[in-house]
Parts: C-alpha cells; structure tokens; sequence
C-alpha cells in the first residue's frame, strides 16, 4: 500500500493537517502536499480511469506532464474538469472527484473495452462507423459522445475572476530550476531587465531531489542563496506558479500564472495572463522522463523513477514496500539509493544495458541492491494494483526467467528535453544518438525581427544532462542572450559540481526488445488516450507514414497532456515500422500552450457587461426607461421597438409602424454614420467613391448615393449633403460608418495620395432624430425657429437654422415614405432636443419607434438595406438602382467590374416584390425553386427571399427578393418550400408597395 | 504577433494594433482596361516564400497606412515605408539584398 512515512518530504509541513475529499471521502492531508501525493499518502492509488478502455489508472509522474490523474474539482461556480492531481496544491476543503467511469472508479462497466481492445485498434472509429451512413447521426454519435470525453463541462458560471497583463523585459526566462536560476543571476548582474517565470510553486527544479552539490552547498542552500541574490535585484522579477504557455512571432510571450487556486478565496483574480514582449527569451525548461514500453506499463504502481524518488523526497510519501526500478540509464539508480535510503525495500534494479551503469551502479550495489544487466521487464502482474513483474532477457522475446513480487515500478526510458516553447515559433531540433533525445539546434532558432535567433536554451533544455554541465550552459547561454539584447556579460566563475561518473544511457523503445504481439499490445505509449506500441505499428502497415498521420490515427499524443510522455517513445516505434531512423520520421509540430490553461485566463476581464464596449446614443437612457427592446447593430444597441404595457414586440413594431404612416413617429438615427469630406479636390474624389454623381450636387441639396467596392459589389449607401463649395456630408449606414470612413482614407492614402482632400468621422458628434408622418410639419413649427415649408426646405433639400431654440441641420429625406426631417443637432443636446420634440408632439400623437418598424416602412417603399438585399455578391443593376449609376462618368470605383462578361449578363437575379397569393409571410431566406435538379441531384433554384415582413399598413405579408430576370417576369407566380415541408406561392410584382408615385413624401 | 515599426508615428507597434492590407504596389486597372489586366489586378497575387512587400494600416495609432518588407519564411522585417511610393526605396532594397543575396519580387530585385 501507498502510505506517509514517518519522516522526510522537503515540501510538506506536517504540523499543518489539511482537510479534502475525494468521490465524497474525507481525507487528511499536510500543507504542502499535491492532490496526488494526499491520495497516495492515503492509499488511494487508484485515481482515474483511461479514456478508451476504462483501464484502472495512477499518477505515472510527480508534475505537469501527468497523463492519468486527472479530476473534475470544485463544484458548481468553482467546477474544473480535467485538472491535473499532481500539480493540484492541496488546500482545506478541495473537492475532488476522480473522472471517465460509470457508476464509480472501483467498478467501472466501460472497462469491458478492456476485454474488447483486440475489437478495438487504432482508427477503429473511422472504420466501424462509416456504414451505414444514416446510423452515424441516429446511433453511432450519441453513443460515442456519451461514452467518450474525460471531465465533464462545467455548467455554472464561473465565480473567479481573471486578468491579462501586459508586460515588457529585455530578457524573458522561463523555467526556475539551476539552470534558470543561473541565467537570471548572469541577466540581473549585467543590468537587464528580467522577468524569471517558474511553473510551480517551487524554486530549484529537480535539482534538490537529485541531492546536487553546488560549491559545496547543497542544491536547496544554493537556490536558497540565489533567490536571495535575485530578490535584491530590483531590474529582476520572479515568478512562481507561473507556466511560460506559448512563444510567438517577434519575442511575443504568454504566461499563466495561478494566483489563488492553491489559496481559493483570497481576494484578486484566480489566474493572470501574462502578455509578454521580450527583446529575448531564454527557456530553461528542463527535461521530462520518458516510460518504458513493456507489457502492463499502465498498471496503477508503475511510475517515472524520477517520481516515485519525488514522492519520496518531496512530500515523503511511499507508494509502495517493494518498488522494482527497470532503466536504460544512471539516472533511476537515484531513485534506487532515494527508497533504499527512506528504508523502503528495492528487490532488483533491471537495468537494459548489458553493461549496466556507472558509479551510481557501484553505490546501489555496495548499498546491497541486486542489480540484473542486460535484463527487461517480459510483463507487469497485477490489475488496479501492481502485484509483480516478470523479468526476462532485454534482447530476447519475453520469456520469463523469474518473477519478482513488488507493489511498485520505477521505470526510466531517458531524459528528454523540453524543447515545446524553443519549437512554438520554429526553432528546430536536432537528433542527439548519445542521449537518444531531439535537442534545440542552436544555429537554426526562432527568428526575430532583426533577422537573429530570439530564443536560446539553457541547461537540460539544451540537452545538457548533469548538473555541472546544465549550469555550465546556462551561464554560457545566458552571456549570449545578455550580449543578444545589447548589454555587457559579466564573468562569473563558473560553478564547481561534484557528481557521479554516468554510464552512457542505451535507447530502449521495447521492452524486452523482440517483445510478441500479445505483450506489444499491452504495452502502453499513451496513456491518456490508450495508444499501445501494436497500434502505432498497425497505423504504419496500413500506411499512415507520415508522423502527423499516425498521430491523428492513432490518437498518440492528441489527449490533454499533448504526447509529453509519449512522443519520442511512439516517433521511436514508428521508426522502426518503417524500416527508418527517428529523425527521418521527425516530430509532430509543437503547439502552445505548453500545458492546458483556464478559459478564464484567456478572455481575462472581457466578460459580462465589459465583454465589448457599447455605443450609446444621446437618447440611449430615454429608450432604456421607456421600454425598448434593444437590438445590437454593430457596437450600437438600437431600440427594436418600445414595449408598452402588455402588448407583444410584435404588436408594438405593428402600432409603431400605422402610427408613424397616420400621425407622427420619432427615430433616433444618431447611430447613422456621418463622415464629412471636404478640400479642393473633394468632388472628384466622391465622383470615385460613389457611383452617382456628387460633384455636380448643388450646395443645400441633398442625393442618395451607392457605393461599391472596386470588384464592383454594392458595399454601403446613404445621402450626401453638399455644404459649402468644397465641403460634403455623406450619411452611411449605422455599422458601415467606421468602413466606409477607412475605405476613404485608404483610397486617399495609397492611390490618390496627391488629391487635397480630408475626410473626418463626425459620427458621434450630431445626435440626429427623424421626425417622420403627416404630423412631421406641424411638430417643427410649434418648437418654432426656422422655416421648414415645402417652398423654403423643399423634398432633397438640408438647411441650417434652429428649431426650438436648438441649434440644428435639417434634412428634407425620407427612408419612410412619409413626410420627413432629419434633424441633427450638436450631440450634447440630443436629449433635450428628442423631450423637445416629445413634448410639442403630444397633441400630435407623437410615439417614437424602432429599428423594426423602420426596416418595415422602408420595404413598404422598396428601398433596399444593406445586408438584407446586399451580401457582397450583388451589384447596384441587380437592385435596379440604374438611376443612380452615372454615365457619364469616366470613372468610379467598381465600374470597371461591372463591365464584366457576367455582370452585364442577361441571366442575374433582379430584385422585384414578392405578394404571396394567400397574403401570409415568406419565412426569412427562403428560396424560389425552380425546374429540373443540378448536378448534385438537387432542386434548381431561381431566386431567394431578400427582406420580408407583415405589413401593417397592408395587412398582408410583403417581400423583397432576388428572382432569376426578375422585372421581367411581372406578374409570374414562384414558390418557395417551407421549413416545415408546406409551401408558399408568390406573385412577382414591383418592389414599391406603399406610395408608389411618391406623393407623401414630397409634400 | 508581429511588431512593426509605423513610419507616420516613428514608433514600434504591435499587430493587435494594426490591421493587414494584402500586397503592395498594384497598379490600379479602371475602365478600358483588358480583361487579363483588371483580373490581375484585382485578383492576381504574389505568394512567395521570402521577400514580399504588403500594406498595413496603424488602425488603432495614428491611421496612416504604410508599407513593410517581410520575409514571409521567417517574419523578419526588413523595413517599413511611406505608402505614398509606387516602388520600395532603393535604400531598402539594398538592405534586402544584403540579406537575401538574388531575391526577386515581380520585376524587382
């Protein structure tokens, strides 16, 4: 069993009890203990189960790269799936629940896959569930979905609070182990300015738990020593429970850094995203361990040897009496000397070498550990438990020569370096045959904007292995990345090391090397996501060659821990299957961030009510105590239609629209954009951006305009004013006014650059009502000021002048029908202007409307919106919108796309009005089918619903559309299927359904 | 997450700040124009792997646009220019040619 021993744990405080629970159990733990090493410290070996055939499992490691104890924490506001128990600080009151099994862990119904997996092999899923096509949706689907996925999502919204924050540094280390450690004391020294991230919360790395000597101090009093040299250093900031996540373009960083998730409740945020620029990053992320391929590799007891020696070392914790350590190198005899030395019983050191290892070997020995070379594990004994091993020849096919009892394995395949954050941004790797390890190579890094390297290594990230020579390259790297950003490397002495003489290590990607089929298959690469060594070679027989093909295949490495314990281990048997070398076969690209962080992080503060800023009109307060119901349009909310008492939006937007056409209607337009152009050569300049003609516009008069992009497609319209002799006014739509403002500067910038014009967004300065209906005069002339009679400011005419008593620009234009003024008034006094204007409207019978009644009005009148009857595929001539096309132009953007073979074609669609015959509403984008079937096998279709509505005014409902030579057709009925299988007859007629002579606005 | 220096604000600005606008220096094809030549223009693009010349606009500074000289293997930025020239600066292209001895754009090398 896994227990606390009595003494030891550098980590934990015992005199601190700390209280969880884990599946609803109370447990103890002491401060300073991870989730994993409380649940070990509690004989709770079993902590998860795998994600596709619902084996038992337990931590394999001590830290981040942890692929199986995994846990779905918190709950409800505080609820996180798939957090790692390793790296889970413990504090009272967690709640933790282990993840993947139904009903409980103990008996799980899924592990029957288990027994299934001859059933079950790589790109099972592809193949079973392509036939019958129908039963993917119906049956193959929903069952995968409920019996795939790990944690589960959470449903409540998240309590904590979240930040970014930008920062910027000369220098960026990441990684707070020696190597770390040293850069930045060689970084601070020469004066820059460092930020020293380290993911966890302590510093020193594995360094401590190796027993390093380091000028003669023990590795704990020389970090100890170096953090208060750092500390004193106010150019240098460290880090802890911060993870270097990505490397980007140009010395761009991201950190996470985990404020309060080991203290829940302290005040601030949960998590911070660090958004770095750095003139230069150093990573100095040491190296992971990689397993070894045996059969029973997954079974809960065989662990990393790098960490059964931390839960020894670190939280003094044992995760068994017996542990057998099996390795291909020196490093796991540590561990050996770590247990024996902790008084635990070590039966057998299987190490793969024929020659075995070097001084730490001679130690183990003379500590009397029987040490077997050349040996292999043939199979592991044991189901939620590890009862055994069978040790067997490594060169031979498995054949047990003997059978160890032991409750543990500590197994060692290597070291690998951390190379994930060197490679985000394209540094490259180069295969090292000593060490069997990719490595950084050094000459061919990440490139920055000057054309050099902005990323260098240091220590076991470079590949370096023993202390001496990770701090050795750490305070070389450092003095280059120092002399990279422009400062002066100071000569420190280098550090003097005592260390044991190691034996090379010898690559070991099978176990026992000609191990059968039957063991292969159980041999376990990844174990999150269950890819065995005989899955990775059926991928490479049916011929998924390339590394990123097998990977998606298989599934190797594509599971929340992204391959860290998998990747060389699976590149290595890939290799072999294709008759290759590893780094012929090369490794799947490296992706950040480097481990999983939150989504709070990501979105930081924009959440909620600061999600997006809002753009509020000068009336916005009015319309919010006055019953609207908001419609975003752009960053603007608009009030869709006022909701009186009782009544239904529908019924509201129906009262606003007969109420505007019979009496008086209020629109806040403030939203439409306004851009004022203006300089001598404004004329010509407008004559190219619209397609009518503005040049020639009289000052005091106003014209619709279209304008469209240079590929010929409409993009915006509105009405012009001419002001003065070189001043114009354009009115744009309300989410087109920041485009539209930029396609002007754009074309005035980089194409006519030499035309003396400027253009301004005046958009927010005017608050603009329209004051529409027959009512419309009456209400200007009661408020008293300027003359608005149809002789002084006639239909198309603006005047400048004050209403009562406000200073304002009134416009003679109409998007209703209806009589009309738009009035703009200086933006600070729009409220006043809009109670004004309710006020003396009163006996008029004065209601403002909304956004609906006014898209209805305008379809009503066959004016066309954009985005509704434009979708950047439609050109002015398919709106018959000829008239305000200029022929006598030379030029304007788009006309020479308009030229084009098939925008002149005969065989466009052509916007026309749609009546249905039964008077009911066209559903919204409906199509108008047509003869035969294309050549898919699908109906032809001969038109499409543009804008449709029930109009009020007509009772009926009316639509706009695009129909194949529409205007040609009047009269001609279409039909258009429903959603719901029924269908809807159409007659084609003249988009104008209201007014068509024009007679009410122009009075 | 590119930094690119604005020539108009004589600072270094960071992508968020500044929005993309494809190649640079097209010939403008109106009306009159062939079909080939207004297809060009509009739709025909250089993609090289190397050296490329492209339009940025400083969005959210000061809303000037301007040109930059990038390598598009490496994203290293070999200068930044008035977007009121129909061709890089000669002094620029020599500081390409420095670095990237034989490098062609369109006719210019």
């Amino acid at each position: 069993m896994s227990t606390r021993l009595a003494t030891g744990g550098r980590l934990i405080d015992r005199s601190k009890p700390v209280s969880f629970s884990f599946n609803g159990k109370k447990l103890k733990g002491v401060a300073g203990d991870t989730l994993s090493s409380a649940l070990l410290a509690n004989d709770q070996m079993l902590m998860g189960r795998s994600f596709k055939y619902h084996r038992p499992r337990s931590v394999v490691t001590s830290d981040g790269s942890e692929p199986n104890a995994l846990f779905n924490l918190g709950r409800e506001g505080t609820f996180e799936p798939n957090a790692r128990g390793t790296v889970t600080e413990l504090f009272d009151g967690l709640e933790a629940e282990s993840q993947n099994h139904f009903p409980s862990l103990e008996f799980d119904v899924g592990a029957i896959n288990t027994k299934l997996s001859r059933f079950l092999p790589a790109g099972f899923y592809y193949k079973m569930f392509i036939h019958p096509r129908p039963f993917w949706k119906h049956i193959y689907e929903p069952f995968i979905r409920k019996s795939a996925g790990l944690g589960k999502a959470p449903k409540a919204r998240d309590v904590d609070t979240y930040e970014h924050f930008y920062a910027f540094c000369d220098l960026l280390i990441v990684g707070g182990g020696i190597a770390g450690l040293e850069a930045a004391l060689e970084a601070g020294a020469a004066g820059l300015d460092v930020v020293l991230f380290e993911q966890t919360a302590h510093w020193g790395g594995r360094a401590p738990v190796d027993g390093a000597v380091i000028d003669g101090k023990q590795a704990d009093a020389w970090v100890a020593d170096a953090l208060t040299q750092l500390d004193a250093m106010p150019n240098v900031k460290c880090r802890a429970r911060t993870m270097g996540a990505g490397v980007y373009d140009h010395g761009y960083a991201i950190g996470y850094e985990r404020l309060s998730d080991h203290a829940p409740g302290e005040d601030g945020p949960r998590h911070r995203l660090w958004r770095i620029r750095a003139k230069h990053i150093v990573t100095a992320t040491g190296s992971i361990e990689r397993p070894l391929s045996f059969a029973g590799n997954d079974v809960p007891g065989v662990v990393l040897a790098s960490a059964a020696r931390d839960y020894v070392v670190n939280w003094g914790v044992s995760l068994g009496d017996r542990t057998v350590v099996v390795t291909n190198n020196d490093d796991a005899y540590r561990t050996a000397i770590a247990l024996k030395e902790a008084g635990l019983n070590v039966p057998v050191i299987i190490d793969a070498r024929a020659g075995g290892g070097g001084s730490l070997a001679e130690r183990a020995v003379a500590m009397g550990i029987r040490v077997e070379n050349g040996k292999g594990i043939a199979k592991v004994k044991g189901g939620k438990r590890v009862t055994g091993v069978e040790i067997c020849a490594q060169a031979g096919e498995g054949a047990a020569l003997e059978e160890i009892a032991c409750d543990v394995v500590a197994m060692s395949g290597g070291w690998s370096p951390v190379v994930h954050l060197w490679s985000h941004c394209g540094g490259k790797l180069s295969w090292d045959e000593t060490h069997a390890m990719f490595k950084p190579d050094p000459v061919r890094g990440p490139i920055g904007a000057d054309g050099k390297a902005f990323v260098t290594t240091a220590g076991a990230a470079s590949g370096a292995m023993g202390t001496g020579d990770v701090l050795a390259d750490a305070q070389a790297q450092a003095a280059l990345a120092v002399k990279a950003v422009g400062g002066k490397p100071k000569t420190a002495k280098a550090a003097v090391v005592e260390e044991a003489e190691a034996a090379a290590m010898e690559p070991v990607w099978m176990m026992p090397q000609g191990a059968s089929y039957k063991l292969r298959s159980k041999a376990w690469l990844d174990f999150q996501n269950d890819v065995k060594v005989s899955d990775v070679q059926l991928a490479a027989q049916e011929g998924f060659e390339s590394v990123e093909h097998a990977k998606r295949y298989t599934t190797l490495g594509m599971a929340t821990d992204q391959g860290k314990l998998s990747n060389i281990n699976g590149l290595a048997v890939l290799a072999k299957e294709l008759g290759t070398d590893i780094p012929s076969v090369g490794t799947t690209t490296f992706r950040p961030p480097y481990t999983p962080i939150s989504m709070g992080a990501i979105a930081g503060e924009a959440r909620g009510d600061i999600f997006q800023p809002l753009r509020k009109t000068p009336m916005h307060g009015w319309h919010d105590e006055n019953g609207a119901h908001w419609e975003p349009v752009g960053h603007w909310r608009r009030p869709y239609c006022f909701l009186r008492d009782e009544e239904s939006v529908e019924e509201a937007v129906n009262r606003e629209v007969k109420n505007t056409r019979q009496a008086l209607g209020l629109l806040d337009a403030s939203t439409l954009g306004k851009v004022i152009v203006t300089g001598p050569d404004a004329g010509k300049f407008l004559d190219m951006m619209y397609t009518n003609m503005m040049s020639n516009l009289k000052v005091g008069r106003c014209r619709y305009g279209l304008m469209c992009s240079e590929n010929g497609f409409l993009s915006d319209d509105g009405v012009v004013a001419r002001i003065d002799e070189d001043t114009w006014l354009c009115h744009t739509t309300t989410g087109g006014a920041d485009r539209i403002h930029g396609h002007m500067e754009e074309w005035l910038q980089t194409e006519w650059w030499d035309w003396k014009v400027y253009t301004a967004n005046v958009t927010e300065q005017y608050a603009q009502v329209a004051v529409v209906g027959p009512n419309a005069r009456k209400v200007l002339e009661k408020l008293g000021g300027m003359d608005v009679s149809a002789e002084t400011l006639p239909f198309m005419a603006w005047a400048d002048g004050t209403i009562g008593g406000f200073d304002c620009r009134a416009y003679r234009i109409s998007f209703s029908g209806e009589l009309s003024y738009e009035i703009a008034v200086p933006a600070a006094q729009g409220r006043a202007f809009w109670d004004a204007l309710l006020e003396a409207g009163a006996e008029f019978g004065v209601m403002p409307y909304g956004t609906e009644a006014l898209h209805i009005m305008r379809a009503e009148k066959g004016f066309i919106m954009i985005g509704d009857e434009t979708d950047g595929t439609v050109i002015p001539q398919d709106l018959g919108l000829n008239w305000a096309i200029s022929k006598k132009k030379e030029d304007f953007l788009g006309k020479r796309a308009q030229e084009r073979m098939h925008m002149v074609s005969e065989d466009r669609w052509k916007l026309v009005g749609l009546e249905t015959l039964d008077g009911s509403v066209i559903p919204d984008g409906a199509y108008a089918v047509g003869e035969g079937v294309n050549a898919n096998g699908q109906r032809n279709m001969q038109g499409r619903v543009t804008s449709t509505y029930y109009s009020p005014t007509l009772d009926r409902g009316i639509a706009m559309g695009l129909i194949h030579k529409g205007p040609d057709r009047m009269g001609e009925t279409v039909t258009f299927p429903k959603v719901d299988g029924g269908e809807v007859k159409a007659k084609i007629v003249s988009p104008i359904f209201y007014d068509p002579e024009g007679e009410k606005q122009n009075v | 997450m590119l930094i690119l220096h604005c020539p108009c604000c004589n600072e270094d600005k960071d992508e968020t700040e500044l929005a993309p606008g494809g190649e640079a220096h097209l010939k403008r094809f109106g009306p009159g124009s062939s079909d080939e030549d207004f297809e060009g223009y509009l739709f025909g693009r250089e993609n090289p792997k190397g050296v490329h010349f492209e339009r940025w606009r400083c969005a959210s500074g000061c809303g000037k646009w301007f040109h930059a000289a990038r390598c598009t293997a490496t994203n290293e930025v070999f200068g930044t220019y008035s977007a009121q020239v129909t061709e890089p600066p000669k002094k620029l292209r020599d500081v390409i040619t420095e670095k990237r001895p034989g490098w062609r754009w369109r006719d210019l090398s």
